[in-house]
């Protein structure tokens, strides 16, 4: 990650108060902090209010392209390679279900994957961090000048922030 | 809630742990686990040593080396391969199908019985190419360009296993570590020295934050989605593997469902048995309760009611269907040579999980562990019974044969459990085998305004 940049990183014991300021700070134009939580949370997600995550594109792109691989690849090999079976049609998609089922679960989840890898890493967002957070706090960071600090910092105590302390 | 309670009341067993709480006591289990870990760690490498030379004896002189008699050409490697892949199976009940169903108790167990999914498809994977024997051509198996210009036989069930379990295992593995970051990182923000090294590099810069969950939280959506089908399809595949064949015991269209429940069935109970001692030794009787246990045990009761219930179908049908074959097959299975690897799977897995309908057996771990061990004991019987006994009696009665499994293909099926057993203690000793996120979850953030949730 490059370099953090100079702002106001904040400690939060309770959940309602981690909601209040970052619903304050949206109120004060506030919109590229950062916000940790140890465990997804609904009342955070829905204070931050994110739209619904595009990997699920990434999870019906996968699936599909996961069928139509299977069904071509059996079809194809079966059509190049003719192996006489039972007396079934050589390229028979009654069992290629089985083949091109497995491949739309393989691909959807290898999509799923790469699509949260993806965004994920698209999203990233250099901010300063406290090994808190993965623990028993939400952290919220607000980058800001010098001139903005007292501001943020009054924001945030007065939601009910247990620490604030200055990132520069 | 707890998180209000005064310190010295938060050590009572019963009350709800903290975040701190749960972070300390899950990273707790990662230190020193002790003499007698690595005294069971020498004792399962010296078996899988074991099985590694016979499996080397086995591919320098060839399958003989196995105890195959025709018409038995399928035996131990095939029966051990179907236990392991039916083991798998509840791992991804209790992780996806239950994940989706919103089951609160399955946090506390979903990662031991993720971990021993990944595991065990390991182990079952290995089976098909000891079984072919020419370990160095196990590639034939995938379909890709060679100079032969040759191409698999997409109708053949067999491969239908090829891409059943290798997207299970893949699909199982990416679940169980996506699973794990959020963890990953909890461990590395406390721990020290290389481990800190080791989960700085797993844990793939995680830090839990808006836009981090925000992604993650689907993409666990939409796996545990895909999952889900899939776990029920693994078994199904695996059980076609004998349906659309028509030997008789095989041919029968009950083969699907029945595999599958089997297969819940098998790995609830090694569920229970991997979780007891792992609970004593890493002292998690905080967050794995009697509780979990008996749902457990309720969940083998089902399935294993199902699986008697498809033994009792299958016998009738048998008798039902007029068919001289079946009807000849399934008297051997019950009264001909092989009447006491019968008895053993009718015993273990049809009658004696009747005792779970009692709570005092559902509520005591010692004899559900005792319960667990007999269950996975009838689950590789039955297999043995499928498998063996209805190839060994077929239609003609000169080509009946009787098969006895060599001491080659014997350690090969002990050195199996002891790699499954190698993993499992090397993860549980690595990495928390109790999900830190996923219990947190379960317990209300705490509030401002006093305890309510």
């Amino acid at each position: 990650m490059s370099a953090v940049p100079a702002g106001m990183l904040a400690a939060f014991a309770h959940v309602d108060a981690a909601a209040d300021a970052i619903r304050a700070l949206k109120e004060t134009g506030h919109r590229d902090f950062t916000v940790y939580t140890p465990v997804p949370n609904h009342e955070i997600a829905e204070a931050v209010g994110h739209s619904v995550s595009p990997v699920r594109r990434w999870t019906l792109l996968g699936g599909l392209t996961g069928v139509a691989l299977g069904f071509l690849m059996s079809m194809w090999m079966s059509l190049d390679y003719p192996l006489i079976v039972g007396g079934k049609p050589i390229p028979s998609w009654i069992p290629y279900v089985v083949i091109a089922f497995e491949l739309t679960i393989l691909c959807g989840a290898g999509a799923t994957i790469i699509g949260l890898i993806f965004h994920a890493w698209r999203d990233r967002r250099p901010a300063a961090y406290d090994p808190r957070f993965t623990d028993d706090h939400i952290g919220i960071f607000v980058p800001c000048g010098p001139h903005q600090r007292s501001a943020v910092e009054q924001l945030l105590q007065t939601a009910g922030a247990t620490e604030v302390r200055v990132e520069a | 809630m707890a998180t209000t309670a005064q310190p010295d009341r938060i050590t009572v067993p019963h009350e709800q742990p903290t975040y701190a709480e749960v972070t300390r006591d899950i990273a707790a289990t990662l230190g020193n686990p002790g003499r007698g870990y690595f005294v069971l760690l020498g004792c399962v490498v010296a078996v899988l040593g074991v099985g590694v030379f016979a499996l080397l004896w086995e591919t320098r002189w060839g399958l003989g080396v196995a105890g195959y008699t025709p018409p038995v050409l399928w035996g131990v490697y095939i029966t051990t391969f179907v236990f392991w892949v039916g083991i798998a199976h509840s791992g991804t009940l209790i992780s996806a199908i239950l994940y989706l169903f919103r089951s609160a108790w399955r946090t506390a167990v979903y990662r031991t019985a993720e971990a021993m999914t990944v595991f065990a498809v390991m182990t079952a994977g290995l089976f098909p190419l000891i079984h072919v024997g020419r370990l160095w051509y196990a590639y034939w198996l995938i379909p890709y360009p060679n100079q032969r210009q040759l191409w698999v036989n997409f109708k053949s069930p067999l491969l239908w296993d090829v891409f059943a379990v290798s997207t299970y295992f893949t699909v199982s593995t990416l679940f169980l570590i996506v699973g794990l970051v959020p963890d990953i990182a909890a461990i590395r923000d406390k721990a020290k020295g290389w481990r800190k090294r080791l989960y700085e590099i797993t844990s793939l810069g995680w830090r839990g934050t808006d836009y981090q969950w925000r992604h993650y939280t689907r993409a666990y959506l939409y796996l545990a989605a895909l999952a889900t089908p899939l776990v029920l399809s693994v078994h199904s595949v695996v059980s076609w593997d004998f349906a659309m064949s028509i030997v008789p015991g095989w041919h029968a269209t009950i083969f699907a469902p029945y595999f599958v429940a089997g297969a819940i069935y098998s790995g609830v109970a090694m569920v229970i048995t991997l979780t007891v001692p792992l609970r004593k030794v890493f002292r998690m009787e905080r967050y794995v309760t009697v509780r979990h246990f008996e749902n457990l045990a309720k969940l083998m009761l089902l399935t294993g009611m199902i699986v008697g219930y498809a033994y009792v179908v299958e016998y009738f049908i048998a008798w039902y269907s007029g068919n001289a074959f079946e009807r000849a097959s399934f008297y051997n299975r019950a009264f001909g040579d092989y009447w006491w690897a019968t008895w053993t799977m009718l015993i273990c897995n049809g009658l004696l999980p009747w005792l779970l309908w009692f709570p005092r057996i559902r509520r005591s771990i010692p004899s559900l562990f005792v319960l667990s061990l007999f269950v996975n004991l009838g689950m590789w019987f039955e297999r043995f019974v499928i498998i063996v006994v209805s190839l060994s009696y077929e239609y003609e009665p000169y080509a009946m044969g009787h098969y006895t499994p060599s001491w080659a293909e014997l350690c090969i099926l002990a050195g199996s459990f002891a790699w499954f057993f190698m993993w499992f203690l090397l993860f549980a000793k690595n990495f928390p085998t109790v999900s830190i996120t996923e219990v947190k979850e379960i317990i209300p953030m705490p509030r401002r305004k006093g305890a309510h949730a």
